[in-house]
């Protein structure tokens, strides 16, 4: 009887379900590259550079840090790429942010958070111009925003020495102490965590008895946040499948009512906007600004996006893909100092990755939308 | 009022000296599958555009439950609805099918900000739809890249069902189909006019038209032929009226010729 039972029961649910084993699922999501790649990495660091402090809690902060920075850019420039556009000017963004923030500050006696929101408000039209540009022109996102590249350099460079005289704007550091949103972007976290691991001696410390690494930077639970949000955003939101359609078939998407148009503003806005926040971060933990801050990081935000799983044509990708491909960007990129390896050698091996991640996303696409 | 879900009276479009439509005239009952076949260049595409809300008349008027209205966009005519499903389907290959179903209508829950996705409950009425037509989605969540190009249609044409339409236009839904896969849409298609919808359905080919339509409207070179009923043509009548109909038989008579050359 309960032999019969469960039968019509397997049946009904559907006898033409192959049970697909885990491994196979997990191949075709788009993450698993980066996932892999990860994991690659960690273990080559790990017999190379085991012994050499990379691993510390000062080493891991150390990359984790350039990770984070680079991921907080890289997983917008992923949700605009899965939307099917790219965003090049998110390098320039981000020095302009910087000055953004610093000018008004320094020369013109704002308040630094004012400076900071303004920053962003200016964030925010950048984005939106390059949004609106390439939605109503029809122009391939690459030309409109390489042009705003070379515009956003330029005016950062131009109104910096216009006003100030100089390419760098240095003295915020003494603004940032009484400030009420500039911890965001720069208090490190769990600092009590860390002395008292310190006090432990499990942690290495300064010769005043205050750990080496203070806590965890702001920038890295940018990232993390970031990285769940966007999550959360691509896979249980309406907008989530908006981003999807948008970068899968336009046309197809703006038959059935989804707002192509006002979904690739808002995720160019959203580019320009972690291009300000990784400014903020930047400018907040150095001090100053300077108008070359940024350069050639929408390059690699496209790297850490690609490597994460992102398809150059769009529709396809994940956020946790590009938060992961941000992690091997800066394991790499930090790791390679404990190394006996020349660092010269850093960029042919980003090249090569790139390329293998190209390669192996093209491959499971096909395998994705051909296997029956 | 009439029975009629919809009618088109009188419709014109100009695209500068162009007359693309003049004065066409078609009405569709409940349960109708009208047919509307025409040679490439017919105007079929400018007709299907003006009816579901792309194009604006230039003349002519449109009258949807015996109210006259103006298609101001697609949007409009879908809220009516007359929904479209165009040839390119209006789907996404690398998204799943569920993802493609609610594509722009995604079911919801919670409040809010935190309004979510509510992914089972589509899962689960995707897989419940599909399963209707007798189209087996082994998985919802798999990519409607791997299905087949009837399975598509179908998909498409659930879709806009599910969402409401009561007059469904059809653009070319067998043209790039083999004859099974025609045939399970052309079912398909059958069922949902018995289920009370009407059925517009734009077509070049007779051999699939004529099994399932009620009545035929004949497009040529913009302008309609005039509308039948099926008990008033017969297939080969029919296809004579396609402006395919006269060069064909030319054809016959300059193969024949060709044949006879051979032999002697």
């Amino acid at each position: 009887m309960s032999v019969k039972s469960k039968s019509i029961q397997n049946k009904s649910k559907d006898e033409r379900l192959r049970k697909v084993s885990n491994l196979k699922v997990l191949l075709n999501r788009p993450e698993l590259g980066a996932l892999g790649g990860s994991v690659l990495v960690f273990i080559f660091f790990g017999i190379v550079a085991g012994d050499t402090g990379m691993f510390s809690a000062y080493g891991t902060i150390n990359f984790l840090e350039v990770s984070a920075n680079l991921g907080i850019i890289a997983i917008a420039a992923a949700l605009l790429m899965i939307g099917g556009e790219f965003d090049l000017s998110v390098g320039s963004m981000i020095g302009f942010a910087g000055i953004c923030i610093a000018i008004p500050a320094i020369y013109w006696g704002w308040p630094l958070w004012s400076s900071i929101l303004f920053a962003f408000s200016m964030a925010v039209l950048v984005g939106y111009a390059n949004g609106i540009l390439v939605v109503r022109t029809g122009l391939p996102s690459f030309i409109v925003t390489l042009a705003m590249l070379f515009i956003l350099r330029g005016a950062t460079l131009a109104l910096t020495r216009l006003i100030t005289g100089r390419t760098q704007v240095p003295g915020l550091r003494v603004l940032i102490e009484n400030d009420p949103i500039a911890w965001i972007f720069s208090a490190d976290a769990f600092k009590g965590v860390f002395t008292w691991l310190g006090s432990l001696g499990l942690i290495a410390l300064r010769q005043d008895g205050t750990p080496l690494a203070t806590g965890i930077p702001a920038s890295v639970l940018w990232w993390v946040g970031m990285t769940i949000f966007a999550t959360w955003l691509l896979m249980k939101t309406r907008y989530g499948n908006w981003i999807f359609a948008s970068g899968g078939d336009k046309l197809g998407a703006r038959n059935v009512g989804v707002p192509v148009g006002r979904v690739k503003i808002s995720l160019f806005i959203g580019t320009a906007v972690a291009a300000t926040i990784y400014a903020c971060v930047q400018v907040l933990d150095a001090g100053s600004a300077d108008t070359m801050r940024g350069f050639l990081k929408e390059l690699e935000a496209i790297v850490a996006a690609v490597v994460g799983g992102c398809l150059l044509t769009g529709g396809y990708g994940s956020a946790i893909g590009a938060a992961f491909g941000a992690l091997i960007f800066g394991t790499v990129s930090m790791g390679i100092y404990y190394t006996d390896v020349d660092t010269d050698w850093f960029k042919v091996f980003l090249g090569a990755m790139m390329l293998i991640a190209v390669i192996f996303n093209n491959f499971i696409r096909r395998r994705v939308t051909e296997n029956k | 009022m009439s029975n009629n879900l919809v009618e088109f009276n009188n419709i014109s479009k100009f695209f500068g000296s162009v007359i693309a439509l003049k004065d066409v005239t078609m009405h569709i009952k409940k349960g109708q599958i009208m047919c509307l076949l025409g040679d490439n260049g017919a105007g079929k595409s400018t007709l299907i555009k003006t009816l579901s809300g792309v194009h604006k008349p230039d003349e002519g008027e449109i009258i949807v439950d015996g109210k006259q209205t103006v298609f101001d966009s697609p949007r409009d005519a879908l809220d009516l609805g007359i929904a479209t499903v165009y040839q390119d389907l209006a789907l996404v290959s690398l998204m799943s099918v569920t993802r493609n179903f609610f594509m722009g209508r995604e079911p919801m829950k919670g409040f809010g900000p935190f309004k979510t996705f509510d992914v089972n409950k589509a899962n689960s009425i995707a897989s419940e739809r599909m399963g209707q037509i007798g189209i087996d989605v082994r998985d919802p969540s798999q990519a409607v890249g791997t299905m087949s190009g009837g399975e598509r249609q179908c998909l498409a044409i659930s879709r806009a069902i599910y969402f409401g339409a009561k007059v469904l236009i059809l653009d070319e839904p067998t043209s790039a189909l083999g004859v099974h896969q025609a045939s399970v849409v052309l079912k398909y298609i059958v069922k949902a006019a018995a289920s009370g919808l009407g059925v517009i359905l734009i077509t070049h080919n007779v051999h699939h038209a004529y099994p399932v339509g009620n009545s035929f409207t004949i497009l040529n070179r913009g302008k309609s032929m005039g509308t039948f009923d099926k008990k008033d043509l017969s297939r080969e009548k029919l296809l004579g009226m396609m402006a395919g109909g006269e060069e064909l038989d030319k054809l016959e008579v300059e193969l024949k010729e060709i044949d006879r050359t051979n032999k002697n």
